[in-house]
C-alpha cells in the first residue's frame, strides 16, 4: 500500500533518513522503533508530505504523492505534538475538519470524541487545554474519518492509563476492520498485542523490518520490550 | 479554497488589530477632512499618509499574522489539502480583510468630501498598495523560519521601498545632473510600486507642474490611458511576483 524507495533527507549536515526503502501492506500493524532522534517522525512525515525528500521516491497504491494531496484524505495522522490555532475552541476544530474533510460520504466516527468524554469541554479553547486532553483531540480526529492508514506518532504518551487503554481497545478494533497501521512508541509493553511487525531504525538508517513473531524466536524472548533489549544490546556489542 | 478561507476571515474579524486599524484610518481621514477647509489640501495630507502608514501596518501586521498561524498551517497541510490552497488561503483572507478595512476607514470619507478622479484614484492606488505589501509581506514569512528575523526582514523593505529608495534614486540624480535623466526615471518609479501609486495620485491632483521638466517627462507618460494602465499593471506585477516566488518556497518547505 505504502512503498518508499531509498529516500533520503537531511537537515543541514545531519542525515535524517539514509536511503530507507520500505514497504507497508494493507492489514499490518506495524512498530517504528528506535532511539530519540533516529529519523522515525521524519519518515512519518515524509510519508505525509509534510517533509519533502532530498532523494528517493514514495508511493500510495501505486501512485507517486510528490505534489499530490487527495490520497491524504486516506490517512489519519494523530502527531506527537498537536498543535492546534489556540484561539479555536474544540468544536470549532471538529467542525472545520468535518468541513475539509466531508467529501467522505460515511457518517465521521465520534466513537472517541464520546469516550474520552470531549463532547464536556467543546467550548473549551484549545490554548486552555493540557497537554493530555489536546492529545485526545488528535487521537480523535485521526480516527474520525474512516482513514485506511492510521499513523500515529506516539500515541499514549500524555495520555491517562484509562485514555491509553481505550485508544488501544480501539487500534485493535481498526486493526481487525484490516487497515494498515503505523505507530511509534518508547513503551514497548503495550504494542506486544498490537503490533504485527517491527521497523527499527538507528540514525536514519533501517537496521532490521521483520515480523514480530520472528523477531521473537530469533531472540527466543516472549515480550517484545526484552527482545528489542536484547537486539540493541548486541549492536551495542559490534559497535 | 473557500472553505479554509471563511475559516481565515473568521479569524482575522476576531482578532480586533483590523478593526483598530480601520478605525484609526478613519479618525486620520474624518480630522483631515475636517481640520482643512480646502478638500483638495486634505487629500495632499492624506496622499503622505496613505503612503507611509498602509505598506507600514499592513506589511508588518501580515508577516506576524503568517508566523502566528503556523499552526494552523502545520494542521492543515496533513489533511487532504493543495498547500497551494492554504498558501493563497491565508494570501486572500489577509488582503481582502485590509483592503476592506482601508476602503471604510479611507476610502468611504475621500469619497464623501472629494468624489473625482483624484479620490478614485486615491482609493485604488491605497488599495493595490495594500495587497502589494501583504505579498511582499508572505515573501518575507516564506523566507525565513525565524519570526524575528521575518519581521525584521519585513520592516527593511518597508523602510527600503518607501525612504531608502528615493534617497538612492535622488543621489543618483544629483550625481548624474549633466546627463538626461527623465526617461530613466520612468524605469525607475516601476521598481517602487509606493511611487508608481503615488506619481498617479500627484498626477491627478494636477501638481505636476512642481515636479519641473521631470514631471512634464512623467505627465506626458503616466497621464493618458496607457500610462495609467502600464503602472496599474506594474503593481499588478508587484502583487503576483512575490506571491509567486513565496508559493513556490512553501510548497517545498518542511513543516
Amino acid at each position: 500500500m505504502i512503498v518508499a524507495k531509498k529516500i533520503t533527507k537531511k537537515f543541514g549536515k545531519l542525515k535524517a533518513l539514509d536511503n530507507i526503502s520500505v514497504t507497508f501492506l494493507k492489514g499490518e500493524c506495524i512498530a517504528l522503533l528506535g532511539p530519540n532522534g533516529c529519523g522515525k517522525t521524519t519518515l512519518i512525515k515524509s510519508l505525509l508530505g509534510m517533509v519533502v525528500p532530498d532523494n528517493g521516491s514514495i508511493h500510495f497504491d501505486n501512485e507517486l504523492i510528490s505534489g499530490k494531496w487527495k490520497y491524504r484524505s486516506r490517512i489519519g495522522y494523530m502527531p506527537q505534538i498537536g498543535r492546534y490555532p489556540e484561539n479555536m475552541t474544540i468544536a470549532q476544530i471538529i467542525g472545520m475538519m468535518k468541513d475539509i474533510r466531508k467529501e467522505n460520504t460515511k457518517i465521521p466516527d465520534e466513537e472517541l470524541v464520546k469516550s474520552f468524554g470531549l463532547q464536556n469541554m467543546m467550548q473549551k479553547k484549545m490554548r486552555t487545554l493540557s497537554g493530555g486532553t489536546t492529545q485526545k483531540v488528535s487521537a480523535a480526529l485521526a480516527f474520525m474519518f474512516h482513514p485506511d492508514v492510521l499513523i500515529l506518532d506516539e500515541p499514549t504518551a500524555g495520555l491517562d492509563p484509562l485514555s491509553s487503554e481505550k485508544l488501544k481497545q480501539k487500534i485493535i478494533r481498526e486493526k481487525q476492520n484490516g487497515k494498515l497501521i503505523l505507530i511509534t512508541s518508547h513503551i514497548l509493553s503495550e504494542l506486544d498485542d498490537l503490533v504485527t511487525e517491527v521497523f527499527y531504525m538507528q540514525e536514519g538508517k533501517l537496521v532490521f523490518h521483520k515480523k514480530l513473531t520472528a523477531l521473537k524466536e530469533e531472540t527466543g524472548e516472549i515480550k517484545l520490550s526484552k527482545a528489542i533489549a536484547k537486539i540493541m544490546r548486541k549492536e551495542e556489542m559490534v559497535n | 479554497m473557500k472553505k479554509l478561507l471563511k475559516y481565515v476571515i473568521v479569524d482575522l474579524v476576531q482578532n480586533k488589530i483590523v478593526l483598530i486599524y480601520t478605525a484609526l484610518l478613519l479618525v486620520i481621514s474624518l480630522s483631515i477632512f475636517n481640520l482643512e477647509n480646502n478638500a483638495a489640501k486634505g487629500m495632499l495630507s492624506l496622499l503622505n499618509i496613505i503612503l507611509i502608514i498602509v505598506p507600514l501596518i499592513c506589511i508588518i501586521f501580515s508577516t506576524i499574522y503568517i508566523y502566528n498561524s503556523a499552526e494552523f498551517v502545520e494542521l492543515l497541510v496533513s489533511q487532504p489539502l493543495k498547500r497551494k490552497t492554504i498558501w493563497l488561503s491565508l494570501f486572500s483572507g489577509l488582503s481582502s480583510s485590509l483592503s476592506l478595512a482601508f476602503f471604510i476607514g479611507t476610502g468611504i470619507p475621500v469619497l464623501l468630501y472629494h468624489a473625482d478622479a483624484t479620490g478614485f484614484m486615491m482609493v485604488a492606488a491605497g488599495l493595490f498598495l495594500t495587497i502589494v505589501f501583504v505579498s511582499i509581506a508572505m515573501l518575507a514569512a516564506g523566507l525565513t523560519r525565524d519570526k524575528a528575523k521575518g519581521i525584521g526582514l519585513s520592516i527593511l523593505l518597508w523602510l527600503y521601498l518607501s525612504l531608502i529608495f528615493d534617497a538612492l534614486v535622488l543621489f543618483l540624480l544629483f550625481q548624474f545632473q549633466d546627463y538626461p535623466l527623465e526617461k530613466i526615471m520612468v524605469i525607475f518609479s516601476f521598481l517602487n510600486p509606493i511611487d508608481l501609486g503615488r506619481i498617479q495620485i500627484l498626477l491627478q491632483m494636477d501638481i505636476s507642474a512642481l515636479m519641473g521638466y521631470t514631471g512634464a517627462v512623467f505627465r506626458d507618460f503616466f497621464g493618458n490611458n496607457t500610462g495609467i494602465i502600464l503602472s496599474f499593471l506594474g503593481l499588478f506585477i508587484w502583487i503576483v511576483f512575490p506571491l509567486i516566488i513565496s508559493l513556490t518556497k512553501f510548497k517545498r518547505k518542511d513543516l
